[in-house]
């Protein structure tokens, strides 16, 4: 480009962005009309914070009366947590190597993933209902809901691990003429097996909290003794519930964080 | 002498049309050390790992012979037949490639994992007389005390050290050794090298050893093979090695 050229081109530092400018313009709009639409004005604000304190002054203080209700759906929450967590690993461990493109054919691990991908799609929420709907009320809809959920994260996690895994002790021990299993077992499972535990403490913490959930669709556990709370309006036993649940998790994070501290 | 391995008209592309190795005739005899030189890039860990088909050669025949398992071509087997003709082949390599995580014992007894069933192997149920070579072994490449010690603990000396035990628990026709001291300081490469020499001499193992040191090469290898843009150009014994010869394998002469 010539100096005359230069001189009279306009120079500027910055283009500006004209497709983002009109697409925050269009983003704004939206969010006008959206709150309008759902009647989400100032007044609406104002009774909304007025309810939530008397909801709040209803639910102090706690009741533990009925602590036998309580502890019976703490404890059913506790084994649903526990059986999905191992039922799940279990299933996780081959499900995951399968899914590992470095160690799996491709025609195996393509399948493997995309199961991977429908057990992760759906809130576990949502798979509960489907199996109470499916194997009826209780506990081993919680179960089944949570095997998925458990499945679905943990096996995605440890094929990624396995993918990250250094081949070339992979590719020692099968020049040795070791076949696809012991290869499995001498070269790949001992370079993710700590993270693997790291994953399964992991779920369990996640298993124990969502088992507290599940019980409101109806699939056992705490959460049906707490969805019977909030109709019957014992605000009471909801709070002391509540401060139960909180108990139990903070407890699980403190166990998994000693057995997490002691495997280093 | 009788042959070893009998290789003939090995090729390999990674991409069509572009070999690395072109059409190579080569055959090893029963016993000794065949030291491979040339310069990084021409195909000589491509041509090893043809040899136990950790590559995948595109034509050529790799007659792997003598021993119990009778001759075989290497490049024509597959699955079951592929696992049972690895095993007479071990391999030690330039990062000595142990399972980092497993024991020092783990890693030698790698070498029977083609030989044991595999719940023997996950039990850690090893024969009698596996264990008893694996600490054999050990004592042999001088590391006595360190059967329970965790690979990623030793040095890149012990580790080495470790890496041939592995092989030499095969009980292998074959040992291929690919770049085994360049990962190591020069003095540990020649104890290194000492111990590959004495006890693959006396277990009766031929080796094929690619190396970069020329001066190590000559000195511990019986034959010397010089490789060039995938083809071999020299063929002969150490002493007969010229300065011409070097210059023809890496090209130029400044450097001489």
């Amino acid at each position: 480009m010539s100096d005359a050229t230069l001189r009279t081109t306009a120079r500027r530092a910055f283009a500006p962005d004209w497709g983002m400018r009109i697409f925050g313009l269009l983003v704004l709009v939206y969010l006008v009309y959206a709150a309008s639409q759902l009647d989400l004005g100032f007044g609406r604000l104002v009774t909304g914070l007025g309810e939530g304190a008397r909801f709040l002054a209803r639910m102090f203080p706690p009741n533990f009366e009925r602590w036998e209700l309580l502890v019976e759906g703490l404890l059913e929450s506790i084994q649903i947590a526990v059986l999905a967590t191992v039922i799940g690993l279990v299933l996780s461990l081959p499900v995951g190597l399968m899914a590992a493109r470095n160690i799996a054919p491709w025609w195996l691990s393509g399948p493997v993933r995309a199961f991977i991908a429908v057990c992760r799609s759906l809130h576990y929420v949502i798979v509960a209902i489907l199996f109470v709907k499916a194997v009826g009320f209780g506990a081993l809809a919680g179960v089944f809901a949570l095997v998925v959920a458990s499945v679905g994260f943990v096996s995605k996690l440890f094929a990624e691990a396995v993918e990250e895994i250094s081949m070339k002790q992979v590719e020692a021990v099968r020049s040795t003429g070791a076949g696809t299993l012991a290869v499995l077992l001498y070269a790949v499972l001992p370079q993710v097996a700590s993270r693997f535990v790291g994953f399964s403490l992991y779920q369990l913490d996640s298993n124990l909290r969502n088992s507290t959930l599940v019980g409101i669709v109806g699939a056992g556990g705490i959460g049906g003794t707490l969805f019977a709370a909030f109709k019957r309006f014992d605000y009471d036993f909801v709070s002391a519930i509540l401060i139960a649940i909180i108990g139990l998790i903070l407890l699980a994070e403190l166990i998994s964080g000693r057995i997490r501290g002691a495997m280093r | 002498m009788s042959a070893a391995l009998d290789i003939r008209g090995l090729t390999k592309e990674y991409t069509a049309g572009k070999p690395v190795l072109r059409g190579l005739d080569l055959s090893i005899g029963a016993e000794g050390i065949t030291a491979i030189i040339g310069p990084s890039g021409t195909g000589k860990s491509t041509l090893l790992r043809c040899i136990n088909r950790l590559v995948e050669p595109t034509r050529g025949e790799i007659r792997l012979k003598g021993g119990v398992g009778g001759d075989v071509d290497m490049a024509k087997l597959s699955g079951r037949a592929l696992r049972l003709a690895r095993r007479r082949i071990g391999m030690v390599f330039q990062e000595y490639n142990l399972v980092e995580r497993l024991s020092v014992m783990e890693n030698v007894l790698c070498g029977r994992l083609g030989y044991v069933p595999l719940w023997r192997a996950w039990l850690r149920k090893y024969p009698e007389q596996d264990i008893e070579r694996a600490f054999q072994l050990l004592d042999a490449v001088g590391l006595p005390e360190h059967a329970t010690r965790r690979a990623d603990a030793l040095s890149g000396g012990q580790r080495q050290r470790v890496g041939i035990a592995r092989a030499l628990m095969q009980r292998p026709d074959l040992l291929l050794a690919d770049e085994p001291t360049s990962s190591l300081d020069p003095r540990t490469s020649v104890e290194v090298l000492e111990m590959l020499t004495r006890l693959a001499a006396a277990e009766g193992v031929p080796v094929i050893i690619n190396i970069h040191n020329v001066a190590l090469a000559k000195r511990y290898a019986r034959r010397i093979v010089g490789m060039s843009g995938g083809a071999i150009v020299f063929d002969g014994k150490p002493e007969d090695l010229q300065d011409s010869h070097l210059s023809q394998i890496y090209g130029g002469e400044d450097w001489l």
